[in-house]
């Protein structure tokens, strides 16, 4: 197959939010950007985001940043690196207020302001009481950003590859990350694109799991680029359940729900969150509340004829406040779980939902690494952001309303770093010579006569492993069979084979270039979550109950090679102010 | 479940063909792109787009039983059966299911969907009265899936002149937005024999709009902004 090439100063894989608002800055700048999308720029999953944007513009209330900080490192369970949630949660208002100058439709207060609404574990003076923190589109906040930042993109002219999937970094002799490898759906082509800069902004991987809020794009494929290029994927033991997937069907509904005044309750009628976080009740953060969920259900108080799920209430909140505040909820509860929620409760269950861990950066986006006695060098001309990143500002558990600031102050920092980068080196580096040849490999085999396996049902194996093996609560016993399973399954992946040969957007090619990746973020989960012996944010043993900062105050690295386990350490001190040192965590 | 799939692969097929599948459902299978995902198991030629599965990213239009819709937002429960599944009309197929867009894009960017200011911005927020931000509701929430414009005989006849539904839904969206600042430009822009006028107001576009709604109002408005400013 004669491969062609491209040349870009700097190659973008993933056109959502962290893709697009680190393409904005750059084409703003004048270079030359692609930005590869496996679809059209405004399907990416951040459209799915609901709730809001966390930043203290205090809006309706008196409001900090100090405080946003303080509660996203409670929330991150103390595994959050403080540099990084310093620079976030200090950035904040000003990204938010880009925002509404780019022309988001935020609702508005009175006054004209932007319309704020209390999330879980967002607080005012350091966890005293809830505060109106979450910036809000109605709940479609993640639609109204998504779709402001590509249309901000179309008046900057950045350039789309779209239905375009990447296959693999290509890295020089010196691990210099010189370009991609990718594949046109449309045509069947493998094209190389030459580039100074890399960034990965392909987002999460909840797909691992059979229970997910995730689109189906969401298959890690960044992750997968990286750890097959040698790239350790930090704290992949961290999902985050979020507590209400609508039971069955798996689809989002919005913690602004419960912002906006709904409750949960238990098969007797008990709001059982009171017992649980007597401070917080409902808008405690939401590890905290998954467990409590699943803590019911395991006690015989669920609902239903399997006693399987709880409910949401919201009836009470009033028709005008559901249909100003919540109208796209109204409409997934009557089309997913037949219920209206103007008068019945919605069946709810925790739902894997956010991969806290990711590639690890520091915050301009940088990908880093151990090296020698250094354990967060930069590996040259490769960044991660957004979802697939691990800056790390969640640590071990995310607050709602965190992801999409997120992926708007590293999107914009990684693009801020990169334009500064790209000023003072105009050379591109030579691409080594036959750098498609793995890629190209990985294609074959697709196709290859020799008997191997269906996509669709391993895939199906393992997103039943996951589930079953690193669900809300672990145990030494079902993690360790869990990894003997996924790494036989991740044998299995090498034998991938699709019927169909075409050239012509060939699905099911990509399906199975998609499982590849997943395989490879279900075993760092699983072996990750084996070796973490202690319980932090959402990563819950039965067997070792509590949190253990004196062994594990420490990020997880997670090797492809040996499948091999490395740790470095939490930053615990932030840029300008002082440390907040771990505390036991209450809501 | 009985189904009639429309099918073109361009390396092998001189000419479109339906297929017939018949599949078993499970229980848990509620919507029409579940049941579809059941026959790709067994077909895997078949080709399709789809990713948030709820009814928000806009990739799997389709046309279903003789009239536009979202595969994941269509309950199994009220289809007829064979169920008729045909790419959205009036745009190239490229394969089986999958259309190409090019076009509709094209429209829809010619129309500069982005806020277009010349006063400086403030320190903050731009303000925005709620009755002001009201006037966005029905506009913004577009997911450019393009159930509307295929359903749209004007768009049909005239896709490369006529903006079709979707597009002239998101010129409406910013001339409506009392933040920006060039509605006469966003006017003059239209004031032309296709971009336009080619609307007949035949209302197919609200009629299968997934998420309910209406471009026909939205393309009255703006002729109500032309005649506005005419006297």
């Amino acid at each position: 197959m004669a491969v062609t090439r491209q040349v870009f100063d700097a190659v973008i894989v993933g056109g959502g939010g962290s893709g697009l608002r680190a393409a904005l800055q750059l084409s703003e700048a004048g270079h030359s950007v692609a930005v590869f999308s496996k679809v059209f720029p405004t399907r990416s999953h951040t459209v799915a985001a609901q709730g809001g944007v966390g930043a203290s513009l205090g809006n309706m209330q008196e409001d900090h940043w100090l405080w946003h900080m303080y509660d996203t490192i409670k929330g991150s369970d103390y595994l959050g690196d403080q540099d990084a949630i310093e620079f976030m949660c200090r950035k904040a208002p000003e990204l938010v207020y880009e925002l509404e100058h780019f022309g988001m439709p935020f609702d508005r207060n009175p006054d004209g302001t932007i319309y704020q609404r209390p999330f879980g574990g967002h607080t005012q003076n350091f966890g005293q009481n809830p505060v109106h923190r979450a910036c809000a589109a109605a709940d479609r906040t993640g639609h109204a950003l998504l779709h402001t930042l590509y249309q901000r993109n179309i008046r900057s002219q950045c350039q789309f590859f779209v239905e375009w999937m990447a296959l693999d970094l290509i890295r020089d002799r010196d691990g210099v990350v010189v370009g991609i490898v990718a594949l046109e759906m449309e045509t069947g082509q493998v094209v190389l694109f030459q580039a100074k800069v890399v960034v990965l902004a392909t987002g999460g991987a909840g797909r691992i799991y059979q229970s997910s809020t995730n689109a189906y794009i969401n298959t890690g494929d960044g992750l997968g680029m990286a750890a097959r290029a040698g790239i350790p994927l930090e704290d992949m033991e961290f999902w985050q359940f979020h507590p209400t997937g609508v039971a069955g069907a798996g689809i989002l509904i919005t913690e602004a729900v419960r912002g906006e005044g709904g409750i949960l309750l238990n098969a007797l009628g008990e709001r059982f969150m009171e017992r649980y976080a007597p401070n917080m009740k409902d808008l405690a953060s939401r590890d905290v509340v998954s467990r409590a969920m699943d803590q019911e259900i395991k006690e015989g108080r669920g609902v239903g004829p399997d006693k399987d799920h709880v409910l949401l209430k919201l009836d009470h909140l009033g028709e005008d406040v559901i249909h100003k505040r919540l109208p796209g909820i109204r409409e997934i509860a009557i089309k997913f779980a037949s219920v209206d929620p103007v008068r019945e409760p919605i069946p709810v269950v925790p739902t894997c939902h956010y991969q806290m861990g990711g590639i690890p950066t520091n915050y301009y986006g940088q990908v880093v690494v151990p090296r020698g006695q250094q354990h967060a060098e930069p590996v040259p001309g490769l960044y991660a952001i957004g979802e697939c990143a691990c800056v790390s500002v969640h640590g071990a558990n995310r607050l709602g309303t965190n992801s999409l600031l997120d992926l708007l102050v590293f999107g914009k920092s990684a693009g801020d770093h990169i334009s500064a980068w790209l000023k003072t080196h105009p050379e591109q580096r030579d691409l080594p010579r036959q750098a498609e040849t793995l890629s190209l490999a990985r294609l074959r085999s697709l196709e290859s006569d020799e008997p191997g396996e269906s996509v669709t049902q391993l895939g199906a194996e393992m997103r039943r492993v996951v589930q079953h093996h690193a669900g809300v609560f672990r145990t030494e016993a079902l993690l360790s069979e869990g990894v003997d399973k996924i790494r036989v399954l991740a044998q299995r992946a090498n034998q991938l084979r699709i019927v169909d040969r075409s050239q012509v957007f060939n699905t099911a090619r990509v399906e199975a270039l998609e499982l590849q990746n997943l395989m490879i973020v279900a075993e760092a989960t699983l072996v990750s979550a084996l070796a973490r012996q202690e319980s932090r944010g959402a990563h819950a043993r039965d067997d070792y109950p509590e949190r253990d900062d004196r062994e594990w105050l420490k990020h997880s690295l997670w090797y492809r090679e040996e499948s091999r386990m490395a740790y470095k350490p939490v930053n615990l001190q932030p840029l300008t102010v002082e440390s907040f040192e771990p505390k036991v965590r209450v809501y | 479940m009985k189904f009639s799939i429309y099918r073109y692969n361009p390396e092998k097929d001189s000419k479109p063909y339906m297929q017939d599948y018949e599949v078993v459902l499970q229980s848990t299978d509620r919507m029409l792109l579940d049941a579809i995902l059941r026959i790709k198991a067994l077909d895997d030629s078949l080709s399709l787009r789809k990713s948030c599965r709820e009814g928000v990213c806009g990739s799997d239009g389709m046309n279903i039983n003789g009239r536009n819709g979202l595969a994941c937002i269509t309950p199994l429960a009220g289809l007829t059966e064979p169920v008729v599944l045909r790419p959205l009309p009036g745009l190239p197929v490229i394969r089986d299911l999958i259309v190409d867009m090019s076009q509709f894009f094209k429209q829809y960017q010619s129309v500069k969907p982005y806020l277009v200011t010349h006063s400086p911005a403030p320190q903050k927020e731009r303000h925005q009265s709620p009755q002001d931000r009201e006037e966005l509701d029905g506009l913004y929430e577009c997911i450019l899936c393009a159930c509307c414009s295929t359903a749209c005989p004007s768009f049909w006849w005239n896709p490369d002149k006529f903006l079709g539904p979707a597009a002239l839904l998101q010129a409406y969206r910013f001339i409506a937005d009392t933040r920006d600042e060039s509605t006469r430009e966003r006017l003059d822009d239209l004031e032309d024999p296709y971009r336009l006028f080619r609307c007949h107001t035949i209302m197919s576009c609200a009629e299968v709009c997934p998420k309910g709604l209406n471009p026909t109002a939205a393309i009255g408005k703006i002729k109500a902004e032309m005649v506005k400013r005419m006297v």
